[in-house]
C-alpha cells in the first residue's frame, strides 16, 4: 500500500495550549503524512469517533493541562469498545516521567516529553505503525 | 541629537572600521554568518549614533512618568518602591489554593495572583461532563461564592491587591471578589487589583473563550462601564501578550497584535458610548519575558511609546494616565526545558532583569520545575527569591530606565515599534483585530513563526542548553506537586451541599432575570453580582450566557 500516513492529531479536554500541537501537525506533515487536526476541547468520543471516521493510523494526543491520567487512557478504551485495534495510540504535553508506565499500561504506545525533536516523533510513527504500509 | 559634520566623521570612521573588521573575518571567521536576537531579527556587529541619526531626545524618549513614556510610567520608578512581586498561584480546592496564599504573603509577596482550574476558566461546575479530569490541575475550582470565600478567608481585601487570571467569565469572577469585600465589610471602591478579562488572546492564543466576539466585547465593556463607577481602584483589563508570545510570536508580533487588541477595546468602548477617558486610566498591559534581555528592553520601551502615541493621536486622549502604558509582566514559561531543570533559575533571573530594566509594574517569575508540573512551595521560593536578590542586590533598580541611550538599545526599541506599527496597520486593513482572528491571520502569522523556531532548535541552530547541547544523562525528577485526583469528588459534594442549603426559588428569579437582562442593552454586571450573591454557581450563571449568546467557534488553521 502506497497509501499516505495519515494522523489525527487531537488536543483532550479543556486545555487551550495548541503550539505543540500545532507544530507536531505541520512537521508531519511536511513528513508527507496526512494530517488532520480536531482543534481544542475535544471530549475522548470525538477524537475516537474522529478516528474511525478519517481512517487514520494514528491518534497523537497533545495535553498540558494535568489531565492525562484520566483522558487518555479513555480514549484508548473507547477504541477498544469499537473494536479498533489497528490505531497507533500517542501523546505528548507535560506530562511527568512516573505518569508514563500508568499511560502505557492503559494502551497509550509512547509519550513524548517536552524538548523532543518532532524527528523523534516522525521515526516513531513510521516504524510503529499497526497497519502494513 | 548629533551634528551633521560629527555624524559624518562617525559615519566615515565607522565605514573604516566595518571593512577592515571584515577583512580580518577572512582569517578568523565569526561564530555565526549572521547573528539574530531572540525573536530572529538580525543584529549588527556594532551600533552607534549613525544607527540613530534620526533620534530626538525631547520627541523619542522625554522624561520618565511623562509622553511618550518611553523611560517609564512614573518620575522614579523603583526608587519610590519596587514592583509589585505577584506570584501566579492556585490549584486543588479553595483551601490549599489559600494555604499557598498566605504562605507567599509570608514570604514577602506584595500581591496576589489567582489561577483558576480550566472548568472554572470556561465556565462549567466541576460536576459538568466536560470538567473530568481537569478539576483543580491547572488552578483552584471556584464553584459559587461559597468557594470564593473560602479562598480569601484570612486575607483582608483592603489590603492586598489581587490579580485573577480569568477572561471568559470575568464579570462572574469580579461579582464573587466584590460579594466577599461585602462580607468583609470592604466596600467595593476600597477594592484593588485585576482581572485579565482579554477575550481577543483567548481567540488568538490561550483558548479559554465561551462567548462569540460581540457578547464578548459587550460583556467587556460592560465591566469597564461598571468599574469606572463601583470599582473605581480596578484595573478592568489586562491586554495581554504573554500568551501570544507563549504561543510562539516574536517581540515584535508581541506588541503589534496586544496594542492592535487593545485598540479593538478602546473601540468598543468608545462606540458603546463612553469617554476614552473615563476608563482608558483603567486599562492594564500584561507582557512576556524571554531570555534575550536586550531585545526585551527594547521591546517594553518600544510598547509604551506606541501606546502612548495610539492613545493621543488616534483616540484623542486627554488624561496623561490614559496614555501610560503599565504593565504586567511574566518570565516565559516555553523558555524553560524539562531536562536539567536547575538551569530554569538562571533564565529566569535574566528574565527578570529583563522586566525590571524595561520598567515593569508587576511580576511573576516561574519556577524551575514548571515544565514538568505544577511547582512545589520550595521552587515557588527560589523564584521568588530572584526577584528579591535583583531588586535588593543588583543595583537594577535604583536609577530610571538605566539602557536609555545604548545605540543598540535605542535603535531596537525603534525597530520594534516601527515593526509593530505595520502589524498594525495589517490589522486595521483587515478590519480590526477580531476580524483579524476570525479570517486566521494574527493565528497564522504566530504558527510561523513558532514552526520557524523549532525547526532553528532541531537543527541546531538555536542553542537551548541541556536540550539541543550539553545534555547529560538524567534521572526522572522526583518531588513534583500532584494535584489530589479527589478534588473532583470533593467539589462535586460541595456543589450538592450548596444546592441543599440555599434559597433556590431566589437562584432561579436572579437567573431569569440575568436571562432577560441579555436579550436587552443594559449594563449585565449588577444582574451578574445579584445572582452570585444568591450563591448561583458559575456554571449556572455562564449557562443562561450560553443559551442566550451561543458560543465561539473556533476556526481550526495549520
Amino acid at each position: 500500500m502506497d497509501r499516505p500516513i495519515r494522523v489525527l492529531v487531537a488536543k483532550p479536554g479543556l486545555d487551550g495550549h495548541d503550539r505543540g500541537a500545532k507544530v507536531i501537525a505541520r512537521a508531519l506533515r511536511d513528513a508527507g503524512m496526512e494530517v488532520i487536526y480536531t482543534g481544542l476541547r475535544q471530549t475522548p468520543e470525538q477524537i475516537v469517533n474522529a478516528a474511525i471516521q478519517e481512517d487514520v493510523d494514528c491518534i497523537s494526543m497533545s495535553i498540558l493541562s494535568g489531565a492525562h491520567n484520566t483522558l487518555l487512557p479513555k480514549v484508548a478504551e473507547l477504541l477498544k469498545a469499537e473494536k479498533v485495534e489497528d490505531i497507533l495510540v500517542i501523546g505528548g504535553g507535560v506530562i511527568p516521567d512516573e505518569d508514563i508506565p500508568f499511560l502505557k499500561e492503559k494502551g497509550i504506545a509512547e509519550i513524548f516529553t517536552p524538548g523532543t525533536p518532532t524527528t523523534v516523533t516522525i521515526d516513531y510513527i513510521k516504524e510503529n505503525l499497526k497497519r502494513d504500509k | 541629537m548629533f551634528e551633521k559634520d560629527k555624524l559624518d566623521k562617525i559615519k566615515e570612521n565607522f565605514n573604516a572600521f566595518d571593512s577592515k573588521t571584515v577583512e580580518g573575518l577572512q582569517k578568523r571567521p565569526e561564530r555565526k554568518e549572521v547573528f539574530e536576537t531572540g525573536s530572529g531579527a538580525v543584529v549588527n556587529r556594532l551600533y552607534t549614533p549613525v544607527d540613530i541619526e534620526d533620534f530626538d531626545y525631547e520627541t523619542d524618549l522625554g522624561l520618565p512618568g511623562s509622553f511618550p513614556y518611553t523611560r517609564g510610567v512614573q518620575p522614579n520608578m523603583y526608587r519610590g518602591r519596587f514592583w509589585t512581586m505577584r506570584m501566579y498561584a492556585g490549584f486543588a480546592t479553595a483551601e490549599e489554593s489559600n494555604k499557598r496564599y498566605k504562605f507567599l504573603i509570608e514570604q514577602g509577596s506584595m500581591g496576589l495572583s489567582v489561577a483558576f482550574d480550566l472548568p472554572t476558566q470556561i465556565g462549567y461546575d466541576s460536576d459538568h461532563a466536560l470538567s473530568e479530569g481537569e478539576v483543580g490541575k491547572v488552578g483552584v475550582a471556584i464553584d459559587s461564592l461559597a468557594d470564593m470565600e473560602i479562598l480569601f478567608d484570612g486575607i483582608p481585601l483592603d489590603k492586598v491587591s489581587t490579580s485573577m487570571t480569568i477572561n471568559a467569565p470575568a464579570s462572574v469572577l469580579l461579582a464573587m471578589y466584590i460579594a466577599v469585600g461585602e462580607k468583609q465589610g470592604v466596600s467595593a471602591d476600597k477594592l484593588r487589583g485585576t482581572i485579565q478579562n482579554d477575550i481577543l488572546k483567548e481567540y488568538i492564543a490561550r483558548g479559554t473563550y465561551i462567548f462569540p466576539t460581540e457578547a464578548s466585547m459587550r460583556l467587556i465593556t460592560n465591566i469597564f462601564e461598571y468599574c469606572s463607577k463601583e470599582v473605581p481602584l480596578w484595573n478592568t483589563i489586562s491586554i495581554s501578550g504573554y500568551h501570544i508570545r507563549e504561543a510562539g510570536s516574536t517581540a515584535a508580533q508581541e506588541v503589534g497584535f496586544t496594542l492592535s487588541d487593545g485598540i479593538a477595546y478602546v473601540d468598543a468602548a468608545i462606540k458603546a458610548g463612553l469617554d476614552v477617558d473615563t476608563f482608558a486610566p483603567r486599562l492594564s498591559f500584561f507582557f512576556n519575558a524571554h531570555n534575550d534581555i536586550l531585545e526585551e528592553v527594547a521591546k517594553y520601551r518600544a510598547a509604551r511609546r506606541l501606546w502612548a502615541r495610539i492613545m493621543k493621536e488616534r483616540f484623542g486622549a486627554k488624561k496623561a494616565k490614559s496614555m501610560a502604558l503599565k504593565f504586567h509582566t511574566q518570565t516565559g514559561g516555553s523558555t524553560l526545558t524539562a531536562q536539567q531543570p536547575e538551569n530554569n533559575i538562571v533564565r529566569v533571573a535574566i528574565q527578570t532583569l529583563a522586566a525590571v530594566l524595561g520598567g515593569t509594574q508587576s511580576l511573576h517569575t516561574n519556577s524551575k520545575d514548571e515544565a514538568l508540573a505544577l511547582p512545589t512551595e520550595d521552587s515557588v521560593r527560589v523564584a521568588l527569591r530572584t526577584q528579591q536578590i535583583v531588586a535588593h542586590e543588583s543595583g537594577a533598580a535604583d536609577t530610571v530606565d538605566p539602557l536609555a541611550g545604548s545605540y543598540y538599545i535605542e535603535a531596537k526599541t525603534k525597530a520594534i515599534e516601527e515593526e509593530a506599527m505595520e502589524y498594525i496597520k495589517k490589522i486595521d486593513e483587515i478590519g480590526g483585530a477580531p476580524r483579524a482572528i476570525d479570517n486566521g491571520y494574527i493565528q497564522q502569522e504566530i504558527m510561523d513563526a513558532a514552526y520557524n523556531y523549532q525547526k532553528d532548535i532541531e537543527s541546531g541552530k538555536r542553542v537551548i542548553v541541556g536540550m539541543n547541547k550539553f545534555q547529560i544523562e538524567e534521572e526522572a525528577p522526583k518531588g513534583l506537586l500532584r494535584v489530589d485526583p479527589s478534588v473532583g469528588e470533593l467539589q462535586k459534594a460541595k456543589i450538592q451541599a450548596l444546592k441543599g442549603k440555599r434559597d433556590n426559588a431566589l437562584v432561579t428569579e436572579k437567573l431569569e432575570a440575568l436571562r432577560a437582562a441579555c436579550q436587552t442593552e443594559v449594563n449585565l454586571m449588577p444582574l451578574i453580582l445579584d445572582a452570585v450573591r444568591a450563591y448561583g454557581t458559575l456554571g449556572e450563571i455562564c449557562g443562561v450566557m450560553r443559551e442566550v449568546f451561543g458560543e465561539y467557534q473556533q476556526s481550526v488553521q495549520l
